[in-house]
């Protein structure tokens, strides 16, 4: 115990030393998140050296192997950085698909030259990955995808379009899902390849969403060269790392609009006020309580299936309800905080309110339930796979 | 504490799914039904789950219980709510011990709680005088004259009351309805003089009943805990009992929904079987996920409840608000996608059905408990 006290005390100093002032605040929105990159944008130079000091010291990716530039850390003492971390209210100081999902697949399937190429450059912020999964002709129906690549003995000639690649436009690698053979079912014949954005070949375009934002391109393929040793686990049987990133990746959505957020219903009693200790608006407080008990009730379910996890008992299928749950749960949400501040919030420029953000998180929030497979998708998962209807 | 049971509560669960399933299963409350049973509950069966030791499983060993908590009682409710075994687990224990426990003063606890955990003494409680849960609102009056108390009015809505052999009543002592202070609990034997019973049969075969006083004259003795101030002990006892009937109501809604997911697996209809529906098949799987939401909500509570934790009334609100939501819609969803023979006496989905809209409405519905959840929350 005696280790771990002087492991927080010690972490607790260096962060006060380390961690600028100004990076000890809540994020705001997306220009206050850090992804690094070979042109890496900072909205203000403190973010540079809170990235470089934490990537300096493994603490970007706490629990990677010191030698792929991870902390080095076992759970006990990620968890004390992370809780003097909230403590402190230090940020995030890198994050993006590298640190949370090429890096664990990377640590599960790739070889060890791959680790000792991708995992330091990933922990220190140096490259900015991006995922090609899905296409135009397949979206929930990811098996399906067509994106060629044709063995030409020492490299893969890679043919096709992806859409949906989050920050294609400032990745400086992609891992990507190509089919290498079309010849039986369809999760066969699909391998997980990387490769540099900058390959001869590739083209992105950003596509404009609702929110007004950017967050998705489309990317093209036209005769890309990939080498062979790009190639991760087996040919042919890359589904096996697809599904695994995508049930990493569903996991990360459904924790969207949950923990360190206030509470919803203090919105509700700072907008509108109270009555004899009720919420003056009697319709809408029963729309938030019951928002509320499900938030807890959702809340309380993630706990008890982490709890079954470390007791050894492993993910049971309660797990299969996270994405569909979680995501449905984040739109009603950002329904509610529209009914919550009334017309105004829906101003869309204007310094005013903060203006923007409220219906910028609104329609964002729409995508929550189509990506990582839509919410139909989950719930025909769970009707075969758990309940084995079909 | 990490929200799993331990080895002994898992022990504990599957032992009582084994002898409720056995002992007393939807046909034992078809039969007592049938047989317009005098007494509304088996008395054998009874005092077996006595000697197992169930009616003392929260009550603590010093009066006679195993001290097993509360958790451990919600598991044999919930098995209980699967099977729709009958019983005074409810009225008996999970409410009027646990109110004694709370209440009463170390003579009282002495006296009643080890008749109580042995089966032999049947205690309810009498709160309920209008259509809805009210505790606040309560009238009825207990007047001091002459160093004895009278008590005059009626209640409804006494779980067992034609059965139980001592009745807690909640009287005023003094202000007026709707007063949070001026209550008092009475402990009256079902015997005393100017106290009448009428049962009432619900909807789901169980014991009810209404009571009514006049000049019923007894001395401050019968007072448990202090008087004039008993809604605080008595709120404790409502978010327990609440918790309690969320078990029950978890075990109902997880056999009426298992049940139908197997019969859609074997009903064919247009060549096909209903559960490659698309239509049926979103329908189950997001009731799965609430059923989810339902047993974490279920087991939290009960285990805040164990641990004395400060959250344990914002739960409980929220776990029985949860709890006749899921409840209403499953058993609803069950009769519909059984078709019409969900609709038949013969087959046991009635039975769920009735028990369910009785549970969710017993010491406080969805929107007294969802009004409680926000209150409770600060809005």
């Amino acid at each position: 115990m005696s280790d771990l006290k002087q492991f927080r005390a010690d972490t607790r100093a260096w962060l006060e030393q380390n961690c600028p002032q100004s990076m000890r605040k809540p994020i705001m929105d997306e220009t206050d998140t850090v992804g690094g990159g070979r042109n890496p944008t900072f909205k203000h130079p403190d973010q540079k050296l809170w990235m470089d000091a934490m990537g300096a010291k493994g603490w970007t990716v706490p629990t990677w192997p010191k030698e792929y530039g991870g902390g080095g850390l076992n759970k006990e003492q990620a968890k004390i950085l992370r809780q003097e971390m909230i403590d402190l209210q230090c940020r995030t100081p890198l994050q993006g698909m590298g640190i949370s999902m090429l890096g664990p697949a990377l640590l599960e399937y790739g070889s060890e030259e791959q680790r000792l190429q991708h995992l330091p450059k990933i922990a220190r912020g140096d490259i900015w990955w991006c995922q090609g999964y899905s296409e135009p002709g397949a979206g929930s129906d990811l098996a399906s995808l067509q994106t060629k690549a044709e063995d030409q003995g020492d490299h893969y000639l890679v043919n096709g379009s992806k859409i949906w690649t989050s920050g294609a436009d400032k990745a400086d690698w992609i891992f990507c899902l190509v089919r290498t053979d079309n010849s039986g079912s369809k999760h066969h014949g699909i391998s997980f390849v990387l490769f540099d954005m900058t390959t001869p070949g590739v083209t992105v375009k950003p596509i404009l969403l609702i929110s007004g934002r950017s967050p998705f391109c489309e990317t093209f393929f036209d005769d890309v060269k990939v080498p062979k040793e790009n190639l991760m686990g087996e040919q042919d049987k890359g589904w096996t790392i697809a599904k695994y990133l995508l049930t990493h990746e569903r996991e990360m959505i459904s924790g969207i609009g949950g923990a360190a957020k206030k509470k919803f219903s203090e919105h509700a009693i700072d907008a509108i006020g109270l009555v004899n200790g009720r919420l003056a608006d009697p319709v809408l407080r029963v729309d938030i309580a019951k928002f509320e008990l499900n938030a807890l009730a959702f809340a309380k379910t993630m706990e008890k299936v982490g709890d079954e996890t470390k007791s050894g008992k492993g993910l049971g299928p309660a797990s299969s309800i996270f994405k569909y749950y979680g995501t449905e749960l984040n739109k009603t949400r950002c329904e509610l905080m529209i009914d919550v501040y009334g017309e105004q919030a829906m101003g869309w420029e204007g310094d005013e309110y903060s203006a923007g953000h409220i219906p910028r998180t609104w329609l964002r929030s729409k995508g929550n339930s189509i990506e990582g497979g839509t919410s139909e998708v989950q719930l025909n998962i769970i009707s075969k796979r758990v309940l084995g209807l079909k | 504490m990490p929200l799993i049971l331990n080895e002994e509560e898992q022990m504990l669960k599957d032992a009582a799914a084994g002898f409720l399933t056995e002992k007393a299963p939807v046909a034992a409350l078809r039969q007592l039904r049938d047989e317009r049973s005098e007494s509304g509950y088996d008395k054998d069966l009874w005092r077996e789950m006595a000697e197992m030791g169930w009616a003392g499983i929260a009550i603590p060993e010093a009066y006679g219980g195993l001290g097993y908590g509360y958790v451990g009682l919600g598991l044999v409710l919930e098995q209980m709510g699967r099977n729709l075994s009958v019983s005074p687990l409810q009225s008996a224990v999970a409410t009027a011990a646990t109110l004694i426990n709370i209440a009463g003063s170390e003579e009282q606890k002495q006296a009643l709680l080890p008749d109580i955990a042995a089966g032999t003494l049947l205690v309810t409680l009498a709160l309920q005088e209008g259509r809805h849960h009210a505790p606040a609102n309560t009238a009825l009056t207990a007047t001091f004259k002459d160093g004895s108390y009278v008590l005059n009015g009626k209640k409804v809505a006494v779980i067992d009351a034609h059965v139980a052999d001592k009745i807690i009543v909640v009287a005023r002592t003094s202000g007026s309805a709707g007063d949070s202070t001026g209550l008092s609990l009475f402990l009256l034997d079902s015997d005393t003089v100017g106290l009448s019973r009428e049962r009432v049969i619900m909807v789901d075969s169980r014991n009810s009943g209404t009571i009514a006083l006049h000049n019923v004259t007894v001395g401050s003795d019968s007072i448990i805990g202090e008087p004039n101030a008993a809604l605080e002990a008595l709120e404790q006892t409502l978010s327990i009992a609440n918790t309690c009937l969320a078990a029950e109501m978890l075990g109902l809604s997880l056999q009426a929904y298992e049940t139908t997911i197997e019969y859609l697996k074997q009903r064919s209809q247009f060549g096909a079987v209903l559960a490659s529906f698309q239509g049926l098949q979103h329908r189950a799987a997001d009731m799965f996920a609430e059923l989810e939401l339902c047993k974490s909500m279920v087991l939290a509570t009960l285990q805040a409840i164990d641990a004395q934790a400060d959250n344990v009334h914002l739960l409980a609100a929220g776990a029985k608000a949860k709890l006749c939501e899921v409840t209403e819609r499953v058993t609803n969803e069950a009769i519909q996608m059984h078709g019409g023979i969900g609709m038949t006496d013969e087959f046991d989905m009635g039975f769920y059905l009735k028990r369910a809209r009785v549970a969710q409405q017993t010491l406080g519905g969805y929107s007294y408990q969802l009004d409680r959840f926000a209150s409770l929350s600060g809005f």
